[in-house]
């Protein structure tokens, strides 16, 4: 399983990329795309809807179950990846560069250190696989 | 054996029919009501529908089969008495719409039902008109909403722990609550500190289910509802699990305070497409006043349909919900009596933990703190190989069984959920444990046989991505 040691993590396992200007990109990772199995349907939100730290801002659905996303991040959302809502199942072939799924400007940049850096993330999973 | 089988429709020929019916008379509907063109029935003789049916139930898997452990489903045998009883005349042809007089019996068998059920639950009183189990939890949390509305504040949130059956947060969110979601221990339970932690004047209730979705008793539940109760909370119970308890634990006499029963699980009615299912729900006394419409009251040996309760949250289904469900159940009660139903409980849970013991070095047991009437396992012994809990579910299918539910509970990864049910003579667990032992050894020497299964069935690996993308619900 991959963890680019650029992103931030959740333990909702989403990934933050900081793109700067206050934009970040979000999505789920790799463990979540080997968990959830064949994505098959994803809700993403509209362009200029607002997200909040640890609310649900989407659904993804597999043909295991139906599982909300949760924002790492508050914030507008400033794109959708629309395309991606046609082909979810792209997610599990690459779920950190064609797979992003929203970028938000940040109303709380403070809110990236709450994130979990590569390292801990990469123990959280070894934790979770234990 | 004929493998493929077209749809009666399919079958048509032109002119042919497997019936005659008299002449219409003179008592036919007014013309502007009938027909112009005759309706497109299938053209079958007789002989034609009973191959079709009977070769769709050659290729179907039932209870009568064989071992169906689907757990937290509670699958277990329907005795064909209880069937007998459903299909006495009036049970069966009674019309929904004669009167109380004329039905009296009937009032009277699901007047008794209502008080078999608040026995065994520990429940003050009972309402058998839901139709499923899902139907059972809204119709409690709209009388938990309503109990709420009327001391003025309906209140925001629900605790449901993250090892609750899966409809309890969608039952929630449709009575408007906020699902406050709280994690179970590394045992697998629920701690009361988690609970005390999110508890407030807020909360409405918290849905438990116990035996939780992991087969364990919820060994704290007395303190839990304590500490809701002090904050004016009530707690739901999911009864999903109820088989485990029979005739051992009242779970109104633990503290809990609306209670569900699956009458297809528990009490033996048909299950699924066999349905359809009923879902009764007892509360405390304190809630009686909410209770569905209408009632059924017994005065000087009669019973009466009472509408005028004025704090009712209404009626939930037409007529008498599913009334041959009850006659089932009611008729299972009555063959068992409470010795029975306690050894329901006991051979359930000595089923379970013989399945749990037999396979505990083959498959990888999440969760080891003692079980109840289901086992939860997990993939991970076999993912080395590359197999994985479906592909080990579908290759049960090639050793004659149905597979067991499989990715739930959530919180096990991979999870393989066994519940055998008190149905199971010995043999028919030894033979499940074997294959399952068998199924381990071939992931490991021909992995590829299990994740290409099922081999044997009418039906080879269904394109689940397939199905769930490209949804046709009409042929």
């Amino acid at each position: 399983m991959e963890f680019p040691d650029d992103l931030k993590y959740t333990k909702e396992h989403e990934w933050v990329k900081v793109l700067g200007d206050g934009l970040v990109a979000i999505g789920i990772t790799d463990f979540a795309q080997d968990q959830l199995g064949d994505i098959v349907y994803l809700e993403l939100p509209e362009e200029g809807e607002t997200v909040e730290q640890g609310e649900p801002f989407g659904v993804v659905e597999s043909v295991k179950a139906v599982s909300d996303i949760y924002a790492a991040v508050s914030g507008t959302v400033a794109e959708i990846n629309d395309p991606l809502t046609e082909t979810p199942e792209n997610l599990n072939e690459d779920c950190y560069e064609e797979g992003w799924l929203i970028k938000v400007r940040l109303s709380n940049p403070k809110e990236l250190d709450r994130l979990l850096t590569h390292a801990q993330y990469q123990a959280f999973i070894k934790e979770q696989e234990a | 054996m004929i493998l493929e089988e077209p749809l009666l429709c399919e079958q048509t020929v032109p002119g042919r029919q497997g019936y005659s019916l008299p002449e219409p008379g003179a008592n036919l509907p007014p013309k502007e009501f009938l027909r112009q063109a005759a309706a497109k029935l299938p053209e079958v003789s007789e002989v034609d529908v009973v191959r079709h049916f009977v070769r769709l139930s050659q290729q179907n898997y039932s209870k009568d089969v064989g071992l169906f452990p689907l757990g937290s489903c509670t699958m277990k045998y329907n005795p064909k008495t209880t069937d007998a009883a459903a299909a006495l005349t009036n049970f069966a042809q009674a019309h929904p719409m004669i009167s109380e007089e004329e039905v009296q019996g009937n009032l009277e068998l699901i007047y008794e039902l209502q008080n078999y059920l608040a026995e065994i639950g520990g429940m003050d009183a009972v309402t058998c008109w839901p139709a499923a189990g899902s139907h059972g939890e809204l119709t409690g949390m709209m009388m938990i909403r309503a109990f709420h509305a009327s001391k003025g504040n309906p209140r925001k949130k629900v605790i449901i722990p993250d090892s609750a059956h899966g409809t309890n947060p969608a039952s929630a969110a449709i009575c408007r609550y906020e699902v406050v979601t709280v994690k179970s221990n590394q045992d697998g339970i629920l701690n009361p500190a988690d609970v005390k932690a999110v508890m407030d004047e807020e909360t409405a209730a918290l849905m438990i289910t116990n035996p939780n979705t992991l087969g364990l008793f919820e060994k704290n539940i007395q303190e839990i509802c304590e500490i809701v109760h002090k904050q004016g909370g009530l707690v739901y119970c999911d009864g999903a699990n109820l088989n485990a308890l029979l005739g051992i634990v009242q779970l109104g006499k633990e503290g809990v305070d609306v209670l569900h029963f699956n009458l297809h699980k528990t009490f033996s009615t048909p299950h699924g497409g066999g349905g359809p299912g009923a879902g009764p729900v007892g509360v405390k006394k304190k809630l009686e006043p909410f209770l569905p419409t209408p009632l059924i009251i017994k005065e000087n040996g009669r019973f009466n349909l009472e509408m005028a309760r004025p704090q009712s949250i209404g009626r939930m289904k037409a007529y008498f919900g599913n009334f041959g469900m009850l006659v089932r159940a009611y008729a299972y009660i009555r063959e068992l009596g409470p010795a029975g139903l306690r050894r329901i409980a006991e051979m359930a849970v000595l089923n379970a933990n013989y399945i749990r013991k037999g396979l505990e070095k083959t498959y990888h047991l999440p969760y080891p703190s003692p079980s109840l009437h289901e086992c939860v396992f997990s993939d991970k012994l076999q993912k080395e190989t590359g197999v994985k809990t479906l592909d080990i579910a579908k290759r049960l299918m090639d050793y004659g069984f149905h597979p067991p539910t499989i990715y739930f509970p959530l919180i096990v990864h991979g999870a393989l959920m066994i519940e055998p049910t008190e149905s199971e003579p010995k043999a028919s667990l030894d033979q499940f444990i074997a294959a399952m032992k068998a199924i381990a050894k071939e992931c490991e020497e021909t992995p590829e046989l299990v994740q290409t299964a099922p081999h044997k069935t009418f039906r080879g690996r269904l394109d689940e991505v397939k199905a769930a993308r490209e949804l046709k619900l009409r042929y």
